[in-house]
């Protein structure tokens, strides 16, 4: 290949990038807001109120030191579970099942937490965030293994392993190792304060919720990038994502990929429920996950299942969904707008030719380059 | 090749003796000894017009039998192989060891199999329609995760517009919504080509949002927009009166009745029609059906819509089969269980049905159980089609075959 040809091909790439990393979310973000309006309006709620709660969804999320917190303190479980799904993604895997693996991670961090509660924090505290990540590995690992040996698609699998955690959660909360001493709902014990992430500018206001979670979200951001395109084993898992076929016949070990790569995510996925558990909720609860999978696959999604478009993502939800709190508080508007917005942030982000239908302009012509 | 499959079958057979044999051996230990007297099954009520006697059964002595005839079979599928009826083996093995199971939690006490029944038919409605719908849109190779959102929106439409216009026009409505979704979805796989995993993620997460969006926004200060009638059980006459069949079978209301209906018209839709032909050539291999001369994307587009449909019947079931209100989320993931139905049943809809049927079953036995105060939790029993689900989807227990196209996007050339 020669040097025009390469040349011609980078401005191309280039081109496309632009379309794909900042025009086509930027749409989708502006798209879902309009449309979000529209659902507002049709439901009877005044134009101005509308407005209104717009100027919420800002203040809530940027308005002030305690939104910045707040933002931060919801987009830190979302990218760390979104890390995860994107890792998955990259090595051709659905991984459905990051909501289980929260629920399963958040309990175990709790779970060690209590039990390494006389140890000093140097020592608790990173045991209880390994617990949770174990967990949560081990939790997607089922599923990995499952796809790997019995060809069980991980979609079907990680569905149930969702389903069977709710349950398994409903249960443990009641067994006494685990339930608060004295209470007959489920509810877990409360995290011993050595186990705690914690909190980072209670010295300014005692009610700023942002904890230390955010710099271990910081460091998985770049964990999963040096994973991802500087090892070995982020390499194999972009080409069985790429091309499975291929990659085993350069010599790959296929199961062991899958497995790995289900496993890892797993892994953060269970840090983002520790990251619940011991940073924000201090104890476990029935439903403690909050969705936080299922937005986190929307999250990896907007972030084209790179680990800083994971990250920008992220906090763009978590603005969201601190600014939706806002809203409901100051315009009366029920925060499950937000749900709508985020899910059709989904659609536009993950259907790029609808999007280049209903806005032409902003794209290059196809067979024009 | 043939020597592998063979030893694939034998090791199959194995595994599933070795279950039997494990099952029996755990039901003689734990089970046996700890079930004293006698176990009454009331099968009637004294106003029924031909009442039949209760069932009474010896506890100790009929799980002993049980156990027994567990291992006979185990060892028999252990030595002797016999890969073609083992499936068959394993479910009679399963339902003889639930039977067991039951007579050591009523050991002593008495319950109505009749009514656990009828209620697991009942319970059983929404996952054999959510089932349903997954066969229509997977056998022409749209996956559809999206049906546990198509559910929630027949739900909503049935109680909005049953609240507004009445029963029936709320089950249309309820119809038609969720032959819209299905529509959207076909549009955003098939002609907007959108992964549809994905796609089925974004209905799910919409219809949630929107749903409850307007449960809070409206129905909060609206009261009267969500209290819709619900459907009365219809007596089929004659029939009803029956012994047993007639309460459990022939006096439900029109979503169970419906979902028999719609079960065997699916499948003489799907086996015995030329469109159902074509749905299902386009769902095996798209390209040689295009060639054929028939129109993937229209075919595709008509069936997801149907499933659509199908989802928002089983969705009104919720509110206009059974309470009459909407509440968020109120499907529950029965969306997701259909879709375990599906694959239960082996894409076929009268499988799916009765993949419905078991775990409608294991719900209403988990209710059971909980008033019979068992020591075993009710959330393992919760559990168990679940992992029943992964153990079918992992092809422990004989492979289930999705369509070869499933999940694929068709690009015309």
């Amino acid at each position: 290949m020669n040097a025009m040809d390469k040349a011609t091909q980078w401005r191309l790439l280039g081109r496309t990038q632009v379309e794909d990393l900042v025009i086509v979310p930027l749409f989708a973000f502006v798209a879902a807001l309009f449309l979000g309006a529209l659902v507002m309006a049709a439901t009877g709620v005044d134009l101005a109120v509308i407005g209104q709660s717009y100027v919420a969804l800002v203040k809530g999320s940027v308005g002030s030191l305690n939104a910045v917190s707040e933002t931060l303190t919801a987009a830190a479980p979302l990218v760390l579970a979104g890390l995860g799904l994107a890792l998955g993604f990259r090595a051709g895997l659905f991984n459905i099942g990051a909501e289980g693996q929260v629920v399963m991670g958040g309990l175990a961090a709790v779970v060690a937490g209590v039990a390494l509660g006389d140890f000093p924090a140097i020592v608790a505290l990173p045991g209880a965030l390994l617990a949770g990540a174990l967990t949560g590995a081990f939790y997607a690992g089922i599923a990995g293994w499952l796809r790997a040996v019995t060809g069980a698609h991980e979609v079907i699998s990680t569905i149930m392993l969702n389903l069977i955690s709710y349950r398994l959660l409903d249960y443990l909360l009641r067994t006494p190792l685990i339930q608060k001493e004295g209470r007959a709902d489920p509810i877990s014990k409360s995290v011993p304060d050595a186990a705690e992430l914690p909190r980072l500018l209670t010295f300014i206001d005692a009610n700023l919720r942002v904890h230390a979670g955010i710099f271990l979200t910081l460091a998985m951001v770049a964990v999963a990038y040096w994973l991802l395109f500087r090892s070995k084993l982020g390499f194999e898992f972009r080409a069985a994502g790429e091309n499975a076929v291929a990659a085993r016949f350069a010599g790959m070990n296929a199961s062991l990929t899958i497995i790995l790569a289900m496993a890892i995510a797993g892994a953060l996925a269970g840090l983002a429920g520790a990251n619940q558990t011991l940073g924000v909720l201090d104890r476990a609860t029935p439903g403690f996950s909050a969705g936080i999978g299922f937005d986190a696959i929307a999250v990896a999604l907007m972030g084209r299942s790179h680990p800083v478009g994971v990250l920008l993502a992220g906090l763009l939800f978590g603005a969201l969904e601190a600014g939706g709190r806002q809203m409901q508080v100051d315009a009366g508007v029920s925060i499950d707008l937000i749900a709508i917005i985020q899910s059709l942030i989904i659609v536009f982000i993950a259907a790029p030719l609808l999007v280049k239908a209903l806005f032409p302009w902003g794209f290059r012509r196809e067979g024009s380059g | 090749m043939s020597v592998l499959l063979d030893k694939a079958r034998l090791r199959q057979t194995r595994i599933t003796g070795g279950v039997l044999i494990a099952l029996g051996v755990l039901i003689a230990v734990f089970l046996a000894p700890d079930a004293p007297g006698v176990a009454t099954f009331r099968l009637s009520r004294p106003t029924d017009v031909w009442p039949v006697p209760n069932l009474v059964v010896p506890g100790g002595a009929f799980i002993y039998v049980v156990s027994a005839l567990l291992a006979f079979m185990g060892v028999r599928l252990f030595l002797k192989g016999g890969a073609r009826w083992s499936a068959l083996i394993l479910g009679i093995g399963l339902a003889i060891a639930v039977a067991a199971f039951l007579v050591w939690a009523t050991a002593g006490k008495s319950f109505s199999l009749t009514g656990m029944l009828q209620a697991t038919l009942v319970r059983a409605v929404p996952i054999a329609l959510g089932g349903l719908a997954g066969v229509l849109s997977e056998r022409v190779a749209v996956v559809n995760i999206g049906i546990e959102g198509m559910l929630l929106a027949g739900a909503f439409t049935g109680a909005l517009v049953g609240s507004l216009a009445g029963g029936i026009a709320g089950l249309a409505a309820a119809v038609a919504v969720g032959g819209m979704f299905g529509f959207i979805l076909a549009a955003l796989v098939v002609t907007y080509r959108m992964d549809q995993i994905i796609a089925g993620v974004f209905i799910n997460l919409f219809v949630l949002g929107l749903t409850s969006y307007i449960s809070s926004q409206v129905f909060q200060e609206y009261r009267a927009l969500n209290n819709a009638p619900v459907f009365r059980a219809i007596e089929v006459p004659f029939l009803s009166d029956l012994p047993v069949i007639g309460p459990v079978f022939f006096n439900q209301n029109i979503f169970v009745y419906g979902a028999f209906i719609l079960a065997g018209l699916a499948t003489y839709y799907l086996f015995h029609t030329r469109l159902g032909l074509r749905a299902r050539a386009v769902g095996e291999h798209p390209r040689a059906a295009d060639t054929l001369g028939i129109n993937v994307y229209r075919t595709r587009y008509i069936n997801v819509t149907m499933a659509g449909m199908v989802a928002g019947f089983g969705g009104a079931w919720f509110t206009l089969g059974s309470v009459g209100r909407f509440d968020e989320g109120m499907t529950g993931g029965r969306g997701f269980i259909g879709l375990a139905a599906m694959i239960f049943g082996r894409w076929h809809p009268v499988g799916a049905l009765l993949a419905a049927l078991v775990f409608g079953f294991a719900d209403s036995l988990q209710q059971k159980l909980a008033l019979l105060r068992t020591p075993i939790p009710s959330e393992f029993l919760a559990m168990a089609p679940y992992i029943a689900t992964i153990i079918v989807v992992a092809g422990v227990v004989g492979r289930a075959r999705a369509p070869a196209a499933d999940g694929k996007p068709y690009v015309k050339e």
